[in-house]
Order: structure tokens, then sequence, then C-alpha cells
């Protein structure tokens, strides 16, 4: 059985897009390790839909249209953001930092 | 080791490696790229679990329509030349690796979980089942039958996010 297998392997991808966000700076990076953390728990549902049903695989669509729609927000504001500020990078992007 | 076991880590391999690159290279394009990698290891890992349509879906929507989206940005905004590198300083980078790591170690604890013997479906009826009924009917009945609400919803959800995305990406309205 793959399951086992999977879990390990979406835990590891998880946890490098948890260090990803937490060690970059650049938006869009960041923003891509939260993409790689959706899928890891894609694989996830994945995995253990093979075993308690067809219902993980839907999930994973939900999980996909939500994804699309983070993107495409997402990537509007990093626009608007460097609009503003000619820059992504967040250390100077601190206008919430008392 | 049979020989989906070792395709399966061969692809795992390869998706952890890319994610790897993805989160250390210093260009956001070879890391959208990388990651782009990521995502077609996870494609194949699908198949192995009985996910093929899903696995097409990997790549038509994650590979195809949201990585390019990602690389539009990053040319739009000319971000392709590497920069000075955009890590944090000592500590924040010591303090994101302890705590990356610790999730790890947890999350790995988790893969030694059996689902309910109650629950569990007997081995192979995912792929029995889409052998039978074709492989999109397999996910596509429940899809417009018992998530037909959550399936609606999603529509507005997306409405919602077109509407967003233009009036955010729109210099005046």
């Amino acid at each position: 059985m793959l399951l086992g297998p999977s879990l390990a392997v979406s835990a590891v991808l998880f946890a490098l897009g948890v260090a990803g966000v937490l060690l970059r700076r650049n938006a869009i990076v960041i923003f891509m390790c939260v993409e790689l953390m959706l899928n890891a728990v894609n694989l996830t549902f994945v995995a253990l839909a093979q075993q308690l049903g067809v219902a993980g695989q839907i999930f994973v669509f939900f999980v996909m249209a939500v994804a699309a729609a983070e993107a495409g927000v997402g990537l509007a504001i990093i626009l608007a953001i460097y609009r503003h500020r000619q820059t992504v990078n967040l250390q100077n992007i601190n206008l919430l930092k008392g | 080791m049979d020989g989906t076991l070792i395709i399966f880590w061969a692809f795992a391999g390869l998706a952890v490696v890319s994610a790897l690159s993805c989160i250390t290279r210093r260009s956001p394009v070879a890391s959208a790229l990388w990651l782009v990698v990521t995502l077609f290891s996870l494609a194949a890992l699908f198949v192995l679990l009985d996910a093929q349509f899903i696995a097409v879906l990997q790549v038509l929507v994650y590979a195809g329509a949201i990585m390019v989206l990602f690389l539009f940005v990053i040319m739009l905004l000319n971000l392709g030349r590497p920069g000075p590198t955009d890590l944090k300083g000592p500590m924040g980078l010591t303090v994101g690796v302890l705590l990356a790591g610790g999730l790890l170690v947890q999350l790995l604890g988790l893969r030694r979980a059996v689902p309910p013997p109650g629950l569990a479906l007997a081995p192979g009826v995912i792929a029995r089942a889409a052998a039978e009924q074709g492989m999109v009917p397999a996910v596509a009945r429940p899809l417009f039958g018992t998530y037909l609400v959550p399936f609606e919803i999603t529509s507005i959800l997306l409405l919602a996010a077109i509407v967003g995305a233009v009036v955010l990406a729109k210099r005046k309205l």
C-alpha cells in the first residue's frame, strides 16, 4: 500500500513549503510556497481517497478552485503593491510595522 | 520492492528535490520552473494512487494555468534577473528552520496512520470503480450528486475572485 509513503512525502513537501514561507522575503516566492503547501495537502487527500472513497478526490477539486482564486487575487494584490512601492520584497513593505 | 513502489519513490524523490530547489533558488523564475517540476511529479504520484483524472487536472490547471500566471507576473514586474539574496538574516533563518523542522517531525508521525477499520474500503475498490464506470464518471457522479451544492458555491467563489482581481489590478476604475 502506498498510503504511508504518500503521507510521508506530503509531510516533507508541506514542511518545505512552510520553510519557504518563513525563510524568503520575495512575495512571489512566498506565494509559490503556499501553492506547494496546498499541493502537499492534495497528495494527502488523494492518498486517503484510495482507501476511504472517492470523496477525497472531489475535495482536491475544491482545493484547486480555491488555489486558482487565491493565485488570481493574490497576484493582483502583489501587482498593486508593486505599483506603489516598486518592490515585492516584504522587508520594504512595512506599513503595519509599529 | 515491486515496480510501483520504485516508480513511486523515484517521483517522490524528484518532487522533494525540486521543491527544495524551488525554495532555495535566488531567481523567482528558477523557483517557478522548479515548482512546475514538483507539480508534474505530484501528477505522476496521483496516477499511482488511482487518481488519473486529478493528475490530468493537476497538469492542466496547476502546471498549465496557475504557474503561467506566476511567470506572467514575474515577467510583468521585471523580476527575472536574480537580485541580492532575499533570505532572512541568521536569526530569522534559525527560527524558520527550527519551526519547519519541528513541524516536519510532527507531520512525519502521521505516516503510520491507518484508516479506521470500519471505514476503510477493500484494496483496489477505487481502481475497480474507475475501470467499470470510466475514470471521469467515477469522479463526476458524486461531484454532481452529493457534492452539487459545494460545486455551485465554488462558482460564486470564482466570480468573486474574478471581480476582485480586476478591481485590484486596475489602475483607476
